[in-house]
């Protein structure tokens, strides 16, 4: 059986720009258009434009069952507004790590990883009736990130978008093209995400390029996209957590609201009762060796974590990973010990995030 | 372009340039360019002999680690220096300023491509 991988609207535009394309969860997407480095560079000192297109849009419009899903009070998020939530399932592991936005009507967006945008909407209807709408295929997403992404959407907005908060959203129009308006982003940087009909996204995307060429705009592919989120310490599901992961273990409860009902809640409360075997946490290598995602964390000769994800940190200028340690050292300053290729490398605990952009809004 | 009429290259995309006896091992553009953004070579001390097609070091991109092998035997004579602060040579002069190892004792590299061989090797690769 062949499997051929989706392409999302904008994959000609890719091909256009000379992008080396690769398999990304089932979608053939951008891993870099010149160089990662370069892209990346362009994200923390100029402005990057990303197509996340392969990420998945589900419209909850039952208020009860999404609040039974998402790990989040719903009921305190207005409308307008955003917030970074986990769907889990029975035992407390994570089935997903999502965007739930408040939208005017009452309903509820969730944007899902690409390739759990299916096994999310079977397992929702698995716990709803209808009340679930798998959107993603219909919406392009574009992501604008970077020092100078607020000025560029501003002068094609339709409305004040530089006044919008961070995780705050708006209806509008931008380079003529009705959408979502989102300050959200998974670069560590400022920026927006917007969202558009599938027929709209290739004129959204050369319009920003264009009007964007003297912010310095480059385009930016998955490569970029994965050393920017490391540094921004934001975890990648798959990677540094599934659902054999609990939030807790992940680093994540501030995206839980454990004083009421929702999938998984009582699971977790059990485990943090119980006490955790393992947390994630930053390592910060201490020679050039470069961590990769499955090398075995150690400590006085024995295993005692694994890496989750890792790479050169280009903007701090060494090299950072995301590992799994036991809580006894995982506080900053502790040293464990990275295998790489059978040699232990010595790395410290340092807190996540490893960067954070010099003024966030 | 730089001239490559002098170089042999192995199958797995390192270029050997002979001066007599000693030769200077590199990695070519198809692969620099398949690899991406090379952030970190682990290389051999000098003094070590390897053997032709022995594992000559790994070169890291930002996308993986890689196995390099070593195109024809000798002893490593020097490792470019300039390489641990600037692996980004790799990547911008491939056959220059990016050369990897050179190797003293040379003898025999006749079972490499030569130059229009290797491209057409490298057309057969990517067309496939």
């Amino acid at each position: 059986m062949v499997v051929t991988a989706e392409r999302t609207p904008l994959y000609e535009e890719h091909l256009r720009l000379g992008a080396q394309m690769t398999n990304f969860s089932g979608w053939v997407m951008p891993l870099q258009y010149s160089s990662i480095r370069e892209e990346h560079r362009a994200v923390r000192e100029a402005v990057g434009l990303f197509d996340l297109s392969h990420m998945g849009e589900l419209r909850l419009t039952d208020d009860v069952l999404a609040q039974r899903v998402v790990s989040r009070d719903l009921g305190k998020l207005r409308p307008g507004r955003a917030q970074y939530a986990m769907l889990c399932n029975a035992d407390g592991g994570i089935v997903d790590d999502v965007l739930v936005y408040a939208m005017a009507d009452g309903s509820h967006l969730l944007v899902v990883n690409a390739g759990n945008q299916d096994s999310d909407f079977d397992w929702i209807r698995s716990h709803g009736d209808g009340a679930v709408l798998n959107v993603g295929r219909d919406w392009a997403l574009l992501g604008v990130q970077g020092p100078h992404a607020v000025g560029l959407v501003q002068r094609l907005a339709d409305q004040d978008v530089s006044a919008l908060r961070y995780y705050a959203f708006a209806e509008g129009k931008v380079a003529g093209v009705t959408g979502i308006i989102s300050r959200t982003g998974y670069t560590g940087e400022d920026g927006f995400e917007i969202f558009c009909a599938n027929r709209d996204a290739s004129r959204l995307w050369r319009t920003m390029l264009e009007e964007g060429r003297d912010d310095g705009i480059r385009p930016a592919g998955l490569g970029a996209r994965d050393t920017l989120r490391l540094e921004a310490g934001l975890r990648l599901y798959g990677n540094d957590m599934d659902a054999a992961t609990n939030p807790l273990e992940a680093g994540l409860d501030w995206t839980l609201s454990l004083d009421r009902e929702f999938i998984g809640r009582d699971a977790i409360l059990r485990a943090r009762d119980k006490g955790l075997t393992r947390i994630l946490v930053g390592l910060r290598m201490l020679d050039r060796s470069i961590p990769r995602h499955g090398y075995p964390v150690v400590n006085d000769g024995e295993r005692i974590g694994v890496v989750t994800s890792g790479n050169v940190s280009f903007t701090l200028g060494y090299n950072i990973a995301m590992a799994y340690v036991p809580p006894t050292l995982a506080d900053p300053g502790a040293r464990v010990g990275v295998d790489v290729r059978g040699t232990a490398v010595p790395a410290e605990v340092v807190a996540l995030p490893f960067y954070k952009r010099p003024h966030p809004k | 372009m730089p001239d490559l009429s002098g170089m042999r290259f192995s199958q797995s995309h390192e270029w050997v340039k002979t001066d007599g006896d000693s030769a200077t091992v590199g990695i070519t553009e198809y692969a620099q360019s398949q690899l991406g953004d090379v952030i970190y070579l682990e290389l051999p001390n000098v003094g070590q002999t390897l053997e032709q097609g022995g594992k000559l070091g790994v070169i890291e991109s930002v996308k993986a680690a890689s196995d390099l092998y070593n195109p024809v035997a000798g002893q490593v004579s020097e490792v470019n220096q300039e390489l641990k602060e600037h692996p980004e040579y790799v990547n911008q002069d491939p056959y220059g300023k990016g050369w990897i190892i050179k190797l003293a004792g040379v003898k025999d590299n006749s079972a490499l491509f030569d130059a229009k061989a290797y491209d057409a090797f490298v057309q057969g690769q990517s067309g496939s």
